[in-house]
């Protein structure tokens, strides 16, 4: 291919075929990795070798046409040149058109982001193409903005599809923005709606980025909409698509470049001999000060050493400690933020004292809110919280229980209470954890961001960990070291958090719908009843309750939000891990084979990666229960 | 070995509110008592008699608002008190009287304390924050004609002027002091009408100040922990000298004692502090009060052993302490 010679009339049609054939191959990357590299520099300044490369592609026959441009694509090191080589093939070819502007950006997320860069590149490189980008910015905003497509297309193609929004919109020029500015402003604010909707902090975060860059490039005068969010790797990749560096000012900028090396270097030295004159002043009164004449030392000073620091005093005792929260006492708030700081500390210094009022603190400490700025208020009211709840299980959970199902509260509140719970349940199941901060992840309440499924993510290391350990265990004995022990002291509670939690979630409230839009509270009830279940391990009631769960995940199986099926199937994992193996398969052998059925199918067909991971894993679990009771002797 | 700090030589009780202002009259010939003016919260002022240590009089003029300001104009026969009715009462308490002669509306509704500066026999200029935000009115008593308004230049920020300081070197003219409440200290000259000076000194209100105007050198307090010591110069510039940090946070009041050698500060953590002007050295802490001080006021005694130091607290008491008065 190499050598075709300048001048000849030959006829071009051969060679395409040649290339098509192998491309359909699969041999893309062979075949163009010599090729490319040739036409490049060929077609660099030599319009005749452009005109060539054009009409060898031109040529591919039709059924062969996307794999050449895919190959292409991906082979291509920048969209200029990816420009050279193809021309205007994408508005001459049908094919080509429905596979650049639809099939590589609508239908397949599967390509890298340089792919994507030099696709949408190409397209903006030209003005017959520019119409073409247009076009394609659009259908990708309508996919974006799209409710359904925001809750059932995978995480992958979502980041995919805001990619490839965020690249076309740094081509767009200005008389082009103005011109579709509306569609821009509508498209953006559905888009943005759907995805704040959603129960996944990723999908929140990209469609928070995405928002972000729309707003930056329509609105020039006006505030530019600014959202509050979690940096990561994947939104700083993002954000930096965003900002296009124009491959032609790259030879130019080399003198620029030294230029403001000089005047960087020249900065640095201006400021450091301003620098030195400041410090030269100072200097000067120091100096008079000692020459004046020191006739201040007749005033002999008294004994200062009783000057500290004024320390406001808390309570001591519980009820004052709820006196002064309430506010039946004097309204000082330096006392306020004394008794919130003290309270947990208190609380478990005096369970006696506590268990006395202990439903009443739980009251106010649900409601309290914050009356001076303090800091890490929320972190000091759940401590406080939780602390009651372990000195006194069994009124304050059905108490917490019962007003999470009550009317008026927010949906703040509500996971609150489940957070509470899980944070007292885990405390009162393991005594290592108690105090120390061992295990920090898992321990730290996530508050101050959004719900999310952060601590989920955690319990579902800790749950992977301990799938890992079992496993392994019929190969290898048992290695730690004993801890030293304890009666579990959730044993004896643990259906007083679980049961109320999982009584009434069928029952819709005025102003609570678990079953309808707060799914994002089901979400978080379905994780808490999984750590429940997990932590249940050992308790007498686990039998009961792995039955409750199992009816509750069946109900719910079909639920779209896939953050309610994730937390449906990590309860499977910890049913799985809790309850004793001969009880699940005395109690529950067809519940169990029906839902190894489902998990089946929600293995191969779910959408979300985590669900099919996490489906598996139930799967390996239920496997290996199954081999260990064979290995067991009957 | 240091001693421990003195306790206060007595304490006046009576006031049944908190203290807001103090002020003494004790330079008078010797048939004269020494008299303490005390401002309270609800609206009254009370006349006590330092020998007898009880209340000889209480005027009430302010419709029981809280007064926050009391000063004598030459003697104690003719006080100025201000209050939160938005007025400053002038008052003749020669034999026995008791009466308002003349007040000014000020619509003020801050807490800023007016400022007098004796101009002339029988004349005084007297400068107070005006109804207007940021402004500073001058006012010349008893004629109550306004002889200027300070109005900081627009977009400047300041807030609310929170101590005032007129004051004048010999016959030159008049300035004023203004601490605001972004933390700043403006040095206005009153005749013409514009600010000479600027200078950030805080990063919070400007609670209180004072001004030795031989040494060219004040002093300012703030809700912050830092008490900003700044001086004067030549082309009537400010700047800052020096910051001294205290242990708690909360300024009310700074006085300087007449004869310039210490300075006491009122503080919110119900402490007083006294310094030696010359350096900063803390002197003292006197630590009797369980609330928060409002104001402390050094006496006016011809004979300098008999000077006393009068702080009035938000616990209703005055306490008055002889402290370094051998000097």
């Amino acid at each position: 291919v190499s050598f075709i010679p300048g001048g000849l009339d030959c006829s071009i049609s051969f060679v395409s075929h040649v290339l098509g054939k192998v491309c359909v191959h699969g041999r893309q990357k062979e075949i163009l990795g010599v090729l490319v590299p040739h036409l490049m520099d060929l077609t660099k300044s030599d319009c005749i070798w452009q005109r060539i490369c054009w009409r060898l592609v031109e040529c591919v026959p039709d059924r062969w046409m996307e794999a050449v441009v895919l190959g292409f694509a991906q082979g291509a090191p920048t969209a200029d040149v990816l420009s050279r080589l193809l021309g205007n093939l994408v508005v001459k070819n049908k094919k080509a058109q429905f596979v650049v502007t639809q099939k590589m950006l609508l239908l397949q997320y599967g390509h890298t982001t340089a792919v994507l860069q030099n696709l949408l590149g190409y397209l903006s490189l030209d003005g017959l193409r520019r119409t073409l980008l247009l076009r394609v910015l659009q259908e990708l905003l309508e996919t974006w903005s799209s409710s359904s497509a925001v809750k059932h297309s995978p995480a992958e193609q979502q980041l995919y599809i805001s990619k490839a929004i965020v690249i076309c919109l740094s081509h767009l020029k200005e008389p082009e923005i103005e011109s579709c500015r509306q569609e821009l402003l509508t498209s953006m604010m559905e888009g943005v709606k759907c995805h704040l909707d959603s129960s996944l902090p990723q999908l929140r975060r990209l469609g928070m980025v995405v928002a972000e860059s729309i707003s930056l490039k329509i609105n020039t005068e006006e505030p530019v909409l600014k959202f509050e969010y979690e940096e990561d790797d994947e939104t700083r990749e993002l954000k930096s698509l965003l900002v296009q560096t124009p491959p032609f000012c790259v030879v130019p900028s080399l003198p620029d470049d030294d230029r403001s090396e000089k005047a960087g270097a020249a900065l640095p030295s201006v400021s450091e001999s301003k620098e030195k004159p400041h410090t030269a002043a100072p200097l000067m009164p120091d100096e008079e000060l000692d020459a004046e004449l020191d006739s201040d030392d007749d005033l002999t000073p008294y004994d200062m050493s009783e000057d500290k620091e004024l320390k406001i005093k808390a309570p001591v005792y519980i009820r004052d400690c709820i006196e002064v929260l309430t506010g039946s006492r004097s309204e000082d708030v330096d006392e306020w933020e004394a008794t919130v700081k003290a309270l947990e500390s208190l609380v478990r210094k005096n369970p006696a004292a506590t268990r006395e009022v202990s439903v009443e603190l739980a009251k106010i400490l649900l409601h309290l809110e914050e009356k001076t700025c303090i800091e890490g208020f929320m972190e000091l009211r759940q401590r406080a919280q939780v602390a009651v709840l372990t000195t006194d299980p069994i009124p304050v959970a059905k108490y917490l229980t019962s007003q999470f199902y009550s009317l008026n509260y927010s949906l703040r509140q509500r996971m609150d209470i489940l957070d509470v719970l899980v944070l007292a349940a885990q405390e009162l199941s393991c005594p290592k954890f108690h105090g120390t901060t061992k295990h920090s992840g898992a321990q730290k309440p996530c508050i101050q961001r959004l719900p999310g499924s952060d601590s989920s993510k955690d319990w579902r290391r800790i749950v992977d960990e301990r799938i890992k350990s079992k496993t392994r265990r019929f190969d290898m004995g048992q290695s730690h070291v004993e801890l030293a022990s304890r009666p579990n002291e959730f044993n004896s509670v643990a259906g007083h958090f679980f049961f109320p939690l999982i009584q009434h979630f069928d029952r819709p409230l005025t102003t609570f719908d678990l079953l309808g839009e707060d799914h994002l509270v089901l979400g978080r009830l379905v994780h808490t009843l999984a750590i429940l279940m997990y932590l249940a391990v050992n308790t007498v009631a686990v039998t009961a309750m792995g039955k409750a769960l199992l009816e509750f995940v069946w109900a719910l199986r079909f639920h779209t939000d896939s953050y309610v099926r994730q937390g449906l199937l990590s309860c499977i994992s910890s049913l799985l891990l809790s309850v004793p193996a001969e009880r699940i398969l005395a109690d529950m052998t067809e519940e169990l084979l029906e839902t190894q059925s489902w998990l089946g199918d929600v293995m191969e067909k779910d959408p979300d990666g985590d669900c099919r991971r996490l489906a598996l894993q139930n799967l390996l679990l239920m496997d290996n229960l199954k081999k260990k009771l064979e290995a067991v002797p009957s | 070995m240091a001693l421990p700090p003195p306790d206060p030589q007595f304490v006046l009780r009576g006031t049944s509110a908190a203290v807001h202002t103090l002020h003494f009259s004790c330079g008078g010939p010797e048939p004269d008592i020494p008299l303490l003016f005390s401002g309270s919260e609800n609206g009254f002022i009370h006349v006590w008699n330092l020998k007898t240590h009880r209340v000889g009089a209480a005027l009430d003029g302010h419709g029981r608002k809280s007064v926050y300001c009391v000063e004598t104009m030459g003697g104690k026969d003719r006080l100025l008190s201000q209050g939160r009715d938005q007025r400053i009462c002038l008052w003749d308490l020669a034999e026995g009287r008791t009466s308002v002669t003349d007040s000014v509306f000020t619509e003020h509704v801050g807490f800023c304390r007016c400022s007098l500066l004796k101009v002339a026999q029988g004349r005084w200029l007297m400068a107070m924050a005006a109804r207007s935000l940021e402004e500073v009115q001058i006012l010349e008593l008893p004629s109550k004609t306004s002889v200027c308004t300070l109005k900081p230049e627009v977009g400047a920020k300041l807030g609310m002027p929170m101590c005032l300081k007129l004051w004048q070197v010999s016959d030159s003219q008049p300035v004023l002091l203004a601490g605001y409440e972004d933390g700043s200290v403006v040095l206005w000259n009153v005749s013409m009408g514009k600010a000479l000076s600027q200078l950030i000194c805080h990063q919070e209100p400007v609670m209180s100040l004072d001004f030795d105007t031989e040494k060219a050198k004040g002093i300012s307090g703030s809700s912050e922990k830092v008490l900003s010591i700044w001086s004067l110069n030549e082309q009537q510039n400010l700047q800052v000298y020096k910051t001294h940090e205290l242990v708690n946070a909360g300024i009310s009041d700074i006085t300087i004692r007449p004869d310039k050698k210490i300075l006491a500060t009122a503080g919110w953590d119900h402490r007083i502090r006294i310094f030696g002007w010359k350096k900063l050295k803390p002197l003292a802490v006197l630590d009797y009060h369980t609330a928060t001080i409002h104001c402390v006021s050094f006496s006016d005694h011809s004979n300098p052993r008999e000077r006393l130091l009068a702080a009035g607290s938000k616990d209703q008491r005055i306490s008055v302490w002889s402290i370094y008065a051998q000097t």
